[in-house]
């Protein structure tokens, strides 16, 4: 017990990490989906095709790579950053690509009726995404979404390879330095406890968008 | 008055409606009927803005107007769809209330209290806080109605409104489409059913498919 009181700050500021990641990706990338799920659906061709490509980019390569290539490979061609912000960077590019990809398949079960509904009421393009078409599509497409976000959580961990101290990194010293499992298990307990919280709010808000169908 | 002139529309090389010329008069039924295929429905999307004409001319109490580009403050042609569409994440108050509040800059106040008449008089009151897959067919499409009614169209048209229905609800529509006549409502409506047709229609016109 002493023992995990004294390992527990640096796990919890390690935490205090992954969340930090976690959110920023969270708050950027969601938005950032939904415009470019819109822009998968847009019959601009060469919009789409453009997209298409960014996520057949950002999907079909390891979320690793693509960490090391910002910290460790852009560098090379001057473009500097800091390991925090490569790491964010790299985080918000590659979800994105998921999340645009989630959206642009609830877009499209959307039904076109409901588009011409709406124009006959002679409701403006934007005043339709926002008030008939994002709320069904968020219902749509709330338990893809709680994936994603719960394999965010996890993922964050690939941050120890640019030198992120997060909670990971945090357990991994501590046992190395030690010889102890205790730190890993520790680890492992806080991890499912973000889970854990994640899926109640997830469970919150798919069950507040089930008051209609 | 509508009047329609000369109105064409094809579907890349197929010729959908072959210079078609009608007229509607305030207050009355117009029945468009026709085999399926013909080209009914077509012709209700080209009158309510859905789908482009590719010549003719709609005229509106004289007026030359281009239903597909009507975008501005005045409100012409309401829609009641054959599957009703409305919006199933909003309530039967909200449905009706939110083109009058975010289009015509209604007040909630005012929005609801005009939703509210019109729903008493087709028989919605008590279902306002419903959402609509809580709805009966019959009562999806009062409420279609009354949503369209509420941007106070000055035509109203319906695409098959019995089709989505049990034959004994046929009655009610007719019933709410005839007191919505006394009222003054223009009305366009495209049906298969004849008999339907002869029951409401002041005038009817039919629409065959063309051979081209």
């Amino acid at each position: 017990m002493k023992y995990i009181m004294k390992i527990l700050p640096s796990l919890l500021s390690g935490a205090g990490m992954t969340l930090q990641i976690f959110f920023w990706t969270i708050v950027v990338s969601i938005p950032l989906g939904i415009v470019l799920g819109l822009g998968l659906t847009s019959e601009f061709k060469p919009l789409t095709a453009i997209l298409k490509f960014y996520v057949w980019l950002m999907r079909g390569t390891p979320l690793l790579l693509q960490l090391i290539f910002v910290f460790y490979g852009l560098p090379i061609i001057g473009i500097i950053f800091n390991r925090y912000d490569a790491a964010i960077f790299a985080f918000i590019l590659n979800y994105t690509a998921y999340f645009a990809e989630i959206f642009r398949g609830g877009l499209q079960s959307v039904p076109k009726g409901q588009y011409e509904s709406a124009k006959v009421l002679r409701l403006t393009y934007w005043q339709t995404i926002r008030r008939i078409v994002i709320p069904q599509v968020v219902k749509i497409v709330i338990p893809s979404i709680g994936n994603e976000v719960i394999n965010l959580i996890k993922d964050s961990s690939l941050v120890y390879v640019i030198g992120i101290g997060d909670l990971l990194r945090a357990g991994n010293v501590a046992t190395a330095r030690d010889v102890t499992l205790v730190p890993l298990l520790l680890v492992g307990v806080i991890y499912l406890l973000m889970t854990a919280i994640v899926t109640y709010i997830l469970g919150k808000v798919e069950s507040r968008y089930n008051t209609w169908k | 008055m509508l009047e329609l002139k000369n109105i064409t529309k094809k579907f890349d090389d197929r010729m959908i409606l072959d210079n078609i010329n009608l007229t509607v008069s305030d207050g009355e039924i117009l029945c468009i009927v026709g085999p399926s295929g013909a080209g009914k429905t077509t012709l209700l999307r080209c009158i309510s803005g859905l789908e482009k004409a590719n010549s003719g001319e709609f005229i509106l109490d004289g007026q030359s107007f281009n239903p597909y580009e009507n975008r501005d403050n005045d409100s012409v042609i309401g829609v009641v769809f054959q599957d009703f569409q409305l919006f199933p994440n909003l309530s039967v108050l909200d449905n009706i209330t939110l083109a009058p509040k975010m289009v015509l800059h209604k007040s909630d106040k005012d929005a609801i209290e005009e939703a509210k008449i019109q729903m008493k008089q087709l028989n919605l009151e008590g279902k306002e806080t419903l959402y609509p897959y809580q709805l009966s067919g019959g009562q999806k499409q009062r409420v279609a109605i009354v949503r369209a009614l509420a941007m106070n169209p000055k035509i109203l048209c319906y695409d098959e409104p019995t089709s989505a229905l049990d034959p004994d609800l046929r009655q009610e529509v007719e019933t709410i489409i005839l007191k919505l006549k006394e009222q003054k409502m223009t009305q366009i409506v495209v049906t298969h059913d004849m008999e339907f047709a002869k029951n409401i229609a002041d005038h009817l016109f039919q629409v065959s498919p063309s051979n081209e």
